[in-house]
């Protein structure tokens, strides 16, 4: 039997504003991160003792470099390079070391840049499977990858366009609130079928936009939160999983199928117990994917679940309630951030327009899930967490 | 279907020619064992030799039991097309001037899942596939899925051509027609659709055994062509360099017999002139021009051949100065190979045994025909492979030398 994580807190939701491009470095974002986490917090450079870092375009510099860079001495320090599982597994990290007491206040942080170039270099080299035996065909980075899942995922369970562009377009209709979008205009379901193809049957709109950007939050004991007078959320139970289902030939699931039980028994809740929920969504079908593994509905079951839901912060399923990295943008490592931080917010009433309520109490449960590192046809790492308001 | 390709309308020479791109070539050292064997023609993978399971991406160790005595093993490369995509985005020059581009995610019998670039002719998944390693224009291999079954014309599948050399509409130059090999070679290229071909002569004043057959041909022109004249090799150069797609270099000069056996350097010195001098005038001349029309259309320059010797192997000491000559030649070819690479012009490199010729009137059988090595090119050709070692004797010295090359070096000597 696990330890549970009592008396974890998360806090202070730190979303660096994203832009298409920047002529910065990640440690730029990252220091931007983590000067927020400061001065949100009134806590002193010092006083943050645990550091985790992830980031693509920190190279040649990992977690390590970065203490230098920022004129930091943690004594407990943690470089988390695993795409969109980031946030859950860093939660999970720095939880442990919380409650273990080798850290008090750990930063997550999460950033990369952006440069007009930068993507293809950050796909070319992506892992070593991606250089030998991906990239070489066609060059079409995660588009084809997800282009291949989706494909095999609509055939398998008879999924259509419409399905995915409802996600995409209750997404946009959340982003709209959210102030850090990157997208601002709103979305039509027209606009999303009559896109432009990027990689069949992938359109425009299932496809992020890679962009900078930068997320980051606390993690420290409920005590220290409370003396420190800080909002924040509890974590309820977490679980992450890598490389699952090996023999699966195409990805029609991931960890979260394995591991979900055990996740809801230590969280000692259920699916339906969830205000909202944040996926991991670089491309809709894995939104898909995760509704199915984490059991809210059955495998294969996903389009027939979105028909019957609404998914706007206001629907009958509050989901990816900022607009999720489809409407917000993919700033790298900080994508597996986002829903993260968002979770944060709805659970501690700093949602503003977008706060998800049920009957006329505030979300009070979540769910956060990440998906990470298509190392050569599959997303290799997957978790998730329940948080819960105070 | 495959739309069959139609010839090549002349070039507007007032359009700009556009540049070579090549696809990405970044490999690491393990995965070159699929570029290895894809040389050769054969799509091999890593097999462990412990549990015996297949695996690919190529790894350091065996997935499943964690041994490191992996071997590469070729692979009948039939297996099923789960899932499809055709790309209209690419984040690489070389695919973006190429677009829209077909993708496959393949199942195959022996296990491993393959993401390969995808025929025409392959009908939407799920579907029967061979998977074949190709050599792409950066010379790295690729996977390629085809149809299960031979489809028409399917050699002129858009993507497909990308990775071969197919001499379909393509202008060749073949610079020695004087001898049997020569004329086999210009005859087996015109069987595959060339457009036309030049056919050196080194003597043109001198009437040669199938000149007149030669002559008769519409698409063959005859040009003076000596290799050890380099203002000769110049001037052709300057006459058709900018046009030729295919340059076979069949040009050899050969004599029997090692060292003790013949006073001076004078025959060594014609050999080396010819054989390995002869192939350095012509990359001068011909290789500059080549490497600017990579990616001229549909008929671009796309391959450079050279007719070797399995000799330059390993030493065959009753032809022992012939031999060190096509060593030298193989060692320049590769330089050749290196410099063409960046115009995705492929260097084919050709080792044939004994060919059925005068010069080797005193060894034994089996020696190959020139048929079947003009043949053999012309495969080469068609499927895109560069190191091409034509008939049983080269076969067998190939798999000596790489069985133990001090023991062939012993054995040629007795």
């Amino acid at each position: 039997m696990r330890k549970g994580y009592e008396g974890v807190a998360l806090a202070v939701p730190v979303t660096v504003p994203y832009v298409r491009y920047s002529i910065r470095a990640a440690h730029w974002w990252l220091a931007r991160a983590f000067s927020e986490l400061l001065k949100t917090s009134k806590l002193r450079k010092g006083d943050v003792d645990g550091l985790t870092v992830s980031s693509f375009t920190l190279a040649p510099d990992t977690a390590i470099g970065l203490t230098q860079h920022l004129g930091l001495s943690p004594r407990w320090l943690d470089h988390i390079p695993l795409g969109g599982a980031s946030g859950v597994v860093a939660l999970r990290r720095a939880a442990r070391a919380v409650q273990a007491g080798d850290a008090e206040v750990v930063a997550c942080i999460a950033g990369d840049t952006n440069h007009v170039d930068s993507f293809r270099l950050t796909l070319a080299n992506f892992s070593q499977f991606a250089r030998d035996a991906v990239y070489p065909y066609g060059a079409g980075g995660p588009n084809a990858s997800f282009a291949f899942l989706t494909a095999y995922y609509m055939r398998a369970f008879g999924a259509q366009p419409e399905d995915f562009g409802k996600l995409c377009v209750a997404q946009r209709t959340n982003a709209l609130k959210f102030p850090h979008a990157l997208f601002k205009k709103p979305l039509s379901l027209e606009e999303y079928l009559s896109a432009r193809p990027i990689a069949d049957p992938l359109r425009l709109f299932d496809c992020v936009m890679p962009c900078a950007g930068a997320d980051a939050f606390l993690v420290l004991s409920e005590d220290r939160a409370k003396a420190l007078k800080l909002p924040f959320a509890r974590l309820l139970g977490t679980i992450e999983r890598h490389n699952a289902f090996t023999a699966d030939p195409v990805q029609m699931r991931a960890g979260w199928a394995l591991d979900r039980d055990e996740l809801y028994s230590q969280a000692a809740s259920s699916p339906q117990e969830m205000d909202f929920v944040q996926t991991y969504d670089d491309y809709p079908v894995i939104s898909l994917m995760q509704l199915e593994d984490l059991d809210f509905c059955a495998k294969g079951e996903g389009a027939a679940f979105v028909r019957k839901h609404s998914f706007t912060w206001d629907g009958s399923f509050p989901f990816n309630t900022s607009g999720g990295q489809l409407s917000v943008g993919q700033a790298g490592a900080a994508g597996g951030f986002l829903g993260m931080v968002e979770a944060i917010r709805q659970l501690t009433g700093q949602a503003g327009e977008r706060q998800v309520s049920k009957g006329n109490r505030p979300a009070k449960r979540g769910l956060v899930s990440g998906f990470g590192m298509i190392n050569y046809d599959r997303g290799l790492g997957s978790g998730a967490a329940v948080l819960a308001s105070r | 279907m495959t739309q069959e390709i139609s010839r090549p309308r002349k070039k507007n020479p007032v359009l700009r020619t556009r540049l070579p791109t090549l696809p990405p070539a970044a490999r690491s050292r393990i995965a070159l064992g699929l570029t290895a064997a894809a040389a050769q023609g054969r799509f091999e993978l890593q097999q462990c030799g412990e549990c015996g399971s297949v695996q690919y991406p190529p790894r350091e160790a065996c997935q499943s039991c964690l041994s490191t005595r992996l071997s590469w093993k070729e692979q009948s490369g039939e297996g099923e097309l789960l899932a499809s995509t055709v790309l209209h985005h690419s984040n690489d020059l070389f695919f973006r001037e190429r677009l829209p581009w077909r993708l496959g995610l393949v199942r195959l019998g022996s296990g491993p899942m393959v993401v390969t670039h995808l025929h025409g002719d392959v009908p939407a998944a799920p579907a029967k596939v061979r998977v074949a390693a190709r050599l792409d224009r950066a010379g790295q291999a690729v996977l390629v899925a085809l149809p299960d079954k031979e489809t028409p014309h399917m050699a002129d599948d858009r993507q497909l051509r990308e990775f071969t050399c197919d001499p379909k509409f393509r202008k060749v130059l073949v610079t020695d027609g004087k001898t049997a090999v020569g004329q086999a070679l210009v005859k087996g290229i015109l069987k595959a659709e060339a457009d036309l071909v030049w056919v050196g002569h080194a003597e043109p004043w001198k009437k040669f055994t199938g000149l007149d057959e030669l002559q008769i041909i519409p698409q063959v022109t005859l040009v003076p062509l000596d290799l050890t004249d380099s203002k000769n090799v110049r001037e052709l150069a300057a006459e058709i360099g900018g046009k030729v797609d295919i340059l076979i270099n069949n040009s050899e000069y050969h004599r029997a017999f090692g060292i003790a056996n013949r006073q001076g350097v004078e025959t060594a010195r014609a050999e080396m002139d010819v054989n390995y001098f002869g192939l350095l005038r012509l990359a001068q001349e011909f290789g500059p021009a080549m490497r600017s029309r990579g990616a001229d259309g549909l008929a671009s320059a796309v391959a450079w051949v050279n007719l070797l010797s399995i000799y330059a192997l390993a030493n065959f000491p009753s032809h022992g100065t012939f031999s060190a000559s096509k060593a030298a030649a193989q060692s320049l070819a590769q330089c050749l190979r290196a410099e063409m690479r960046p115009a995705g012009v492929r260097v084919v490199n050709v080792f044939p045994g004994p060919i059925d010729d005068e010069w080797n009137q005193l060894l034994p059988p089996p020696k190959i025909a020139p048929q079947s090595l003009a043949n053999a090119v012309v495969k080469a050709l068609r499927d895109g492979i560069e190191d091409v070692y034509p008939g049983d004797v080269a076969q067998e010295w190939l798999e000596r030398w790489r069985d133990n090359p001090k023991a062939l070096e012993r054995e040629l000597a007795a």
